[in-house]
């Protein structure tokens, strides 16, 4: 049975100006000990999938479809049914550490109430732990630095916190959203480095997020690309960078500055910008950005699949 | 690192009190001096001789700055001087009789306002846009906008005169003659408190570190109260301040309309009688008074944000 | 087949309004805010509805407020007598009374808030433009003098300068500038670093358009803002006043005084003192909420 598995997940916001669809029929699955990074600009909805999943999609935000985490429908669920997950079987970790931790209380109450949550652990036992685990994501002098607030800690060392405390409970699945996107380039090597031996030491699934191709190559097996709320392409991590498909994805390749390059080579943007999510065009909805599009766009486009789980929707016959 | 913050947070706040005393105390002096007509304006004139006796026996012949300086060296041995209209009492003694009225009636308004705002405050934000939160917030914005003096009639009308159930005013200490007033000067309060503390919870739960929370699988109950209160009160704990200012005010009005003997009734009749040393003296006092409070609000207001002190540090 | 790419001027550069959605300024924003909230455009209807009232209803009604009609002293409301909402013990008609009251009021209301306006703005205008030592010690005596009872100085400046109705409008204006003042002072704040200031100033935009065009709109909204919301609080200063026996003096009547005078007679007469107190509760609370739907409209983030 697969770990997660999404089946025509739809997030629709009620806003003022209309209803906004963020993510339209997504449908992927997740096995255990798998690492999957889902990528996309702005707006493509990679975050609010898997917000919906977790159950914290904002006020007007709603969820149809199926997230079924070991078979069991994760949007059908209570809240109380919910936060028996939510920490410890399954984990997620925010992009900006700064806010997501509470600067009023103390780390060590952050990570324990996790632990006297879900495993009933005293406060000793679970202080013990925590501690543990601090170490394990090297934050220096754990023992003293844990009655601290999180503002006395540096951004890389927040993010550390975090991970170690969505580890606590050894969930089966970490989502990480973003997680080194407001760290400078050292601080996110040593971040991505993190996670690889995590996962390496205790086989939990990693769904990542993220909009920076480079931080994919170094941790993920699989990659699917989202544009405007939809799936465009997915498949292994090498087909991905090596064969990409999909004129976008092919356009997100390309815009990454390389380095064998000359050096006057100009960078290369995809033009334009995303279709308003209150107003999507029909068909292909990347039509208008695309420099292959064709009158048969306006059709939503086939699924092509190529060899080992690689998997695109576009109308040209083998990519451009 | 908690402890020595804060006591050099408390240092810090402290220097500002002693100027902020003796800017209130000097203002008061010169406002009451710049006042045409003499105290005794009220009574019927007296012979020259008479007059210029008080005067010399208030001090009053003596050139302003002199009258400055005395008065200044006056109040820091803390005496206001005697009562200009009740001849046989001394400012201090009219403070001392007329404050625990005030004090009673403004603690138990302050205790009240501050638990029913806090609590309907927070049960309207945790409903944001139900009918529950659109009625009470309606009764609050109502309570801002009445003024006591409205209010106060209306309940003793209705309370004390149709269904006789309370007193129609008057103070003996008792619990029956607290109720209508205590109730009543609270009320504006506590409708602020409530709009304060329904948007601040608000505010408070839309932040991402409530969503980390919930994350978490924290239950409800627990993202509230462990998470969200504390920061969501900060807003209603500074406005302690305002709010005993507010409160000292409304006593003014509260006091008159149900006849307690308290120092805001002693005010406004020393101001319309033109009592110099009663009307500096209570201004002095609950001058003080507000400003040690804010003093205090100030200091648990750092000790409850961890953020506040390090900044200072910097 | 015909490509995007054979088609010049599509996909390469998005055409604005080619997803058929037109770009709203923010004041149309605020504009569209501001009509969704349903309490602010009653409150604003009702609001124009006493304006009306008591401008010209004084001078559509039979009765001068001062003329005792001996023959329905103390009369409770009827339409037979003429008098709609009845009279007091000395036969004066209430509701012209009342909204004469109105005129006082609603006059002190606005001239007072002038007042608080100028000295608010401009003090808070000078810190926010200077910064440094000069704000922090400006918004400093702001602090304390916010938490000081405002009350009671606004007393001891009426019975310094006696119960002129000019003095009356200072000493409440000079009472009441504080908010203003901190909100001024952090839009010049904000508007001092911000980026569209200098650009305004490297396309060569003198001094007095950049003040024309960029600060006074921006300083517009949020003085506004504050305006509404101030008056109510200085109407009700004013009938604190009137009720202690400190404010407007007779035959000059305001609704303040209306309610003391009716909650002395109020078990004989208890219409002398439920129609000026309605008056005036309605007024607050209309004002207030139009306040309050005007500062979400144009900043929605900055609730309280």
């Amino acid at each position: 049975m697969p770990l997660l598995q999404l089946k025509d997940l739809n997030v629709r916001f009620d806003t003022p100006e209309g209803e906004v669809r963020a993510v339209t029929n997504m449908s992927f699955t997740i096995d255990a000990g798998e690492s999957l990074a889902i990528v996309g600009e702005s707006g493509s909805g990679k975050t609010q999938t898997m917000l919906a999943v977790m159950g914290l999609l904002a006020d007007n935000g709603r969820a149809s479809g199926e997230a079924l985490f070991k078979g069991r429908d994760l949007l059908r669920m209570s809240a109380p049914e919910l936060n028996r997950h939510r920490g410890s079987e399954i984990a997620m970790i925010f992009q900006d550490s700064m806010t997501s931790l509470n600067p009023y209380l103390r780390v060590e109450k952050q990570m324990t109430e996790v632990l006297a949550q879900h495993r009933g652990l005293g406060r000793a036992e679970a202080r013990a732990h925590a501690v543990e685990m601090l170490a394990a994501v090297r934050i220096p002098d754990p023992e003293r630095r844990i009655r601290q607030y999180p503002h006395e800690y540096s951004g890389g060392m927040r993010q550390r916190v975090m991970v170690a405390m969505a580890l606590l409970c050894r969930p089966d699945l970490l989502i990480a959203d973003e997680p080194t996107t407001a760290l400078d380039v050292t601080v996110q090597a040593q971040i991505s480095q993190l996670m690889r031996e995590l996962r390496a030491a205790s086989n939990t699934a990693i769904v990542l997020i993220t909009h920076d191709l480079g931080v994919v190559a170094g941790l993920c097996e699989r990659v699917m690309v989202l544009y405007a709320g939809e799936v465009v392409e997915c498949g292994g991590v090498d087909d991905i960078y090596d064969r990409p498909r999909h004129p976008y994805t092919r356009g997100l390749l390309e815009s990454v500055p390389r380095l064998d390059q000359p050096e006057e080579t100009s960078l290369r943007a995809i033009p334009g910008d995303p279709p308003n999510l209150l107003a999507l065009p029909g068909g292909c909805r990347f039509r208008q950005r695309c420099p292959h599009a064709s009158d048969a766009c306006t059709e939503t486009p086939p699924l092509r699949a190529g060899g080992g789980g690689h998997r695109w929707r576009c109308f040209l016959e083998d990519g451009a | 690192m908690h402890g020595s913050g804060l006591l050099r947070f408390s240092l810090q706040r402290l220097l500002w009190v002693l100027p902020t005393l003796w800017m209130l105390i000097t203002i008061a002096f010169f406002l009451m001096r710049v006042a045409p007509g003499g105290p005794f304006d009220a009574e019927k004139t007296l012979l020259p001789e008479i007059q210029a006796n008080l005067n010399s026996k208030y001090h009053l012949d003596e050139s302003l700055p002199r009258q400055y300086v005395r008065y200044l060296g006056q109040v820091a041995r803390l005496d206001f001087g005697p009562s200009f209209q009740y001849k046989d009492w001394t400012v201090n003694q009219l403070i001392a009789q007329a404050f625990p009225v005030s004090l009673t009636v403004g603690s138990l308004a302050m205790a009240l306002a501050f638990l029913a705002g806090t609590m309907l405050g927070i049960a309207a934000a945790l409903r944001q846009n139900s009918v529950l939160d659109y009625s009470l917030m309606g009764v609050a914005m109502l309570g801002i906008s009445i003024p006591n003096f409205v209010i106060a009639p209306l309940l003793i009308l209705l309370l004390a005169v149709y269904a006789g159930w309370l007193p129609a005013g008057g103070w003996d200490w008792g619990f029956a003659a607290m109720v209508l007033p205590v109730v009543t000067l609270a009320l504006p309060v506590t409708a602020y408190i409530a709009r304060l503390t329904r948007a601040s919870m608000i505010e408070v739960l839309h932040s991402h570190f409530i969503r980390t929370a919930r994350a978490k699988g924290l239950p409800e109950r627990k993202v509230i109260f462990t998470h969200a209160l504390k920061p969501a009160l900060l807003p209603v704990v500074s406005f302690m301040g305002p709010a005993t200012a507010g409160l000292i005010s409304g006593s003014v009005v509260i006091e008159r309309v149900f006849s307690i003997p308290g120092l805001g009734s002693y005010f406004v009749q020393g101001a319309l009688n033109r009592d110099y040393t009663l009307v500096m003296g209570v201004v002095i006092f609950y001058g003080t008074l507000i400003i040690l409070l804010n003093f205090l609000v100030d200091l648990v207001h750092a000790w409850l944000n961890p953020k506040i002190r390090y900044d200072d540090q910097r | 087949m015909t490509t995007n790419a054979d088609r010049p001027g599509t996909g390469a550069a998005a055409v604005p309004g080619a997803d058929g959605v037109r770009g709203r300024s923010p004041r149309q924003d605020a504009w569209r805010r501001l009509r969704r909230n349903r309490a602010a455009v009653v409150s604003a209807g009702v609001m124009g509805v006493i304006v009306l009232l008591v401008l010209f209803g004084p001078m559509l009604i039979a009765w001068d407020p001062d003329y005792t009609d001996w023959a329905h002293t103390a009369a409770p409301p009827s339409l037979a007598s003429g008098h709609w909402l009845g009279t007091d013990a000395v036969g004066r008609d209430i509701l012209v009374r009342t909204l004469e009251g109105g005129r006082i009021s609603l006059l002190v209301g606005l001239v007072a808030t002038l007042v608080s306006l100028l000295i608010g703005v401009g003090y808070g205008a000078v810190a926010g433009y200077f910064g440094g030592l000069t704000d922090r010690l400006m918004m400093r005596a702001v602090d304390i003098i916010y938490a000081l009872p405002f009350m009671f100085f606004v007393i001891l400046l009426m019975v310094v300068f006696g119960r002129n109705i000019l003095l009356i409008f200072a000493a409440i204006g000079a009472v009441n500038w504080l908010d203003m003042s901190r909100i001024v002072r952090g839009q010049t704040l904000g508007l001092k670093n911000a980026e569209f200031i200098e650009a305004a100033r490297a396309c060569g935009v003198g001094p007095w358009g950049i003040i024309r065009r960029h600060i006074v709109p921006n300083l517009l909204g949020v003085v506004v803002v504050y305006m509404t919301l101030t008056i109510p609080q200085v109407i009700l200063i004013e009938s604190f006043l009137s009720f202690l026996g400190l404010g407007v003096q007779e035959p000059m009547s305001s609704w303040g005084a209306l309610v003391s005078d009716g909650a002395q007679d109020m078990e004989t007469t208890p219409w002398t003192l439920i129609v000026p107190a309605v008056m005036l509760t309605v007024t607050l609370y209309c004002f207030n909420y139009l306040g309050d739907g005007l500062r979400d409209a144009l900043d929605p983030k900055d609730r309280a």
